[in-house]
């Protein structure tokens, strides 16, 4: 199986934890989707839950608040692997709980 | 796209790149390509290597099946961008585009194998309402899928809630069919490395 855990759990700790323009606690709460204020929080609340509705004038607004382009970047980065991550986990934790455990439930493997 | 950064603040010998992909492809860089080239090692590359995993790695599904499910998950996501190009990628791999066509059509009436409906349909529902619980999975097993199968599944779903965000964020466009085409071609011959 593509086992992707060890790659994807590298994904997350290089944009919160790396190196980056914006400030770590500020991609851990655009990650996170939780305790921004503003423009910003306008944005990465649409980038986590709507982003088909994130237009020009959020990314303005976010510009005109203070953050450069870099920093816009990194946090939507976070914002999107956030939510993804959380959708991911969850549907893991489900299918454990629907086998209880490691144990292989299906019947009619292919 | 709506950072400038993510159009021309390349370095220069990714610009250099970009100009050879130009000139033999015909075609502009992708806006796909330009986000993962940006400060490749913030996320571009980090996100390349899950996704080559995701969608060419060992599975029992096949890549055809993996982009379908990609090409679902990015239609619930309202992104028209990662839809057609890898509804495109799903029809060379399957060598069927009505198939595709006829899933994205309506996932219920399409000829395709019940545990990859089942799959699909459980894919679109963690999109759209970001999670699924036990009994969501009990009924995906029970339709033939093995855990592995299922896990595989929801990486690729996370492979296109995270790209899809992007695209839609940063506002992606594809300049038409031919440049769609040439797109899947490349992503079916080459992958995501």
């Amino acid at each position: 199986m593509a086992n992707i855990t060890n790659e994807q759990v590298a994904l997350v700790r290089r944009v919160l934890e790396g190196d980056g323009r914006a400030p770590r606690a500020q991609r851990r709460a655009a990650f996170d989707n939780s305790g921004l204020t503003g423009p910003l929080r306008t944005l990465i609340e649409k980038v986590a839950k709507h982003a088909d509705k994130v237009t020009d004038e959020d990314i303005a607004a976010a510009r005109s608040s203070g953050l450069t382009e870099d920093q816009i970047f990194e946090l939507a980065v976070c914002s999107a692997v956030g939510q993804a991550t959380r959708q991911y986990e969850t549907a893991l934790a489900a299918l454990e709980a629907a086998t209880g455990g490691s144990t292989h439930a299906s019947r009619h493997p292919r | 796209m709506r950072l400038a950064i993510l159009d021309n603040g390349h370095r220069l010998r990714t610009k250099v790149l970009f100009g050879i992909i130009r000139a033999m492809s015909h075609f502009p860089v992708p806006d796909a390509v330009k986000l993962n080239r940006y400060r490749p090692d913030f996320y571009g590359l980090p996100m390349r290597v899950v996704t080559q995993k995701a969608m060419r790695g060992p599975s029992a599904w096949s890549v055809g099946d993996r982009e379908l499910m990609g090409a679902c998950v990015s239609q619930v996501n309202e992104c028209n961008v990662c839809t057609k190009t890898h509804a495109g990628v799903a029809a060379l791999a399957y060598r069927d585009d009505a198939k595709v066509s006829a899933v994205l059509a309506d996932l219920e009436t399409a000829p395709i194998d019940e545990p990859l409906r089942a799959t699909i349909r459980m894919l679109r529902k963690l999109t759209r309402e970001h999670a699924v619980d036990a009994d969501d999975m009990r009924t995906v097993l029970a339709a033939g899928v093995s855990r592995e199968q299922a896990e595989d599944a929801v990486a690729v779903c996370f492979v296109f809630n995270t790209v899809d965000r992007m695209s839609r964020t940063f506002g992606w466009v594809v300049s038409g069919p031919k440049a769609f085409e040439a797109g899947s071609r490349f992503l079916f011959a080459r992958g995501y490395l």
